[in-house]
């Protein structure tokens, strides 16, 4: 009985026995053709689970203030009330953030902690590419704390 | 029993990450903007003690060496990152915290999760003119660590001792760093918060 390191973006394991006419998901013995076949995988139920976990601690906690809803503190001192611009740049955000993460084969969780918990060479090149960019980025943009 | 354990890791993988502040943009925000560490401090000690756990487990014989598994280094790791690096500093969300703040009632994450579905299709519909490129080529023997790990196969880029004692000393390190990082380095003043 194996698990695996805890991770959210998908990387390549052994042969599945499923291909896809897609190139990425047909790639790594079609992996992910088989996940997309299988949805009750291991990955999806851990992904349904920490949803799970952080919404009964959310609770116990007695949940988001209502006006962090919307946005944090810290963007509303910067960029101001409107949500439009939050959701905007959320979900360029978003965009940004998953298509590096399927870029780098891993993300926060499988790269920077799963990954630099094992010394694992790419775990320290995907952190020092979100870093020597995060930093300086979070630096300009939010100028005030908040 | 794998369904098993994906549910119980996944659940308290998710309530920590509330708990230490993850799911909130804000604390996210203010690591990065370097004005409140709390997070990086929490982030660089689990790391370690996961390490120093992890390699003492591997030495003593209690963890067996098949559960590790390294992901290979590449370019595309590297651009990836500062792709996800951009990402993570605009919206103080990463594909994890995302998931997890949006589970918590935040509509802005809700948000980021949609933008990131349609990042995830652009990279599988984009990712032929990766396939093939250098970007995409294994560099310094691929699914490297340290040093060798005994019971696996991974390459090592230093053989001068044995990789569980260069995994618990790095282990030791993050500990260390983490537990000598300031509150915050920013110089700033402090500024007032607007009233709401």
């Amino acid at each position: 009985m194996r698990t695996r390191p805890i991770g959210l973006t998908p990387s390549e394991q052994a042969k599945s026995g499923y291909a896809s006419t897609n190139p990425y998901l047909d790639k790594s013995g079609g992996k992910y053709a088989a996940e997309i076949a299988n949805p009750l995988n291991y990955s999806f139920i851990l992904v349904i689970a920490m949803m799970a976990g952080a919404l009964i601690s959310a609770i116990l906690r007695g949940g988001v203030p209502k006006s962090e809803r919307v946005m944090p503190p810290v963007w509303r001192a910067n960029f101001g009330d409107a949500p439009w611009k939050r959701y905007l740049a959320s979900f360029g955000a978003g965009f940004l953030v998953l298509y590096g993460a399927r870029l780098a084969g891993g993300c926060t969780s499988g790269h920077m902690m799963s990954g630099m918990m094992q010394t694992a060479l790419s775990g320290y090149i995907f952190s020092a590419g979100v870093f020597l960019i995060a930093i300086p980025a979070a630096l300009y943009l939010f100028r005030q704390e908040g | 029993m794998q369904i098993v354990l994906a549910i119980l890791i996944g659940a308290a993988f998710g309530f920590v990450l509330d708990r230490v502040g993850a799911t909130n943009p804000n604390y996210i925000i203010k690591m990065l903007n370097l004005s409140d560490l709390h997070l990086m401090k929490t982030i660089l000690a689990g790391i370690g003690v996961a390490s120093i756990l992890m390699f003492a487990g591997l030495l003593i014989g209690l963890v067996d060496p098949g559960h590790l598994s390294v992901k290979t280094a590449y370019g595309g790791v590297f651009l990836g990152g500062i792709l996800l690096g951009l990402g993570f500093a605009i919206s103080g969300y990463c594909p994890g915290t995302g998931l997890t703040a949006m589970a918590t009632g935040r509509i802005d994450a809700l948000v980021f999760v949609i933008g990131g579905l349609v990042g995830a299709a652009a990279y599988m519909l984009t990712y032929s003119a990766f396939a093939g490129t250098a970007l995409l080529e294994e560099i310094a023997g691929g699914k490297s660590t340290l040093g060798p790990v005994s019971g696996t196969e991974y390459p090592a880029l230093l053989n001068v001792m044995p990789g569980e004692w260069i995994g618990l000393l790095v282990g030791i390190a993050f500990v260390l760093v983490a537990w000598m990082l300031p509150q915050r380095v920013s110089t700033r003043k402090r500024q007032a918060v607007p009233a709401e």
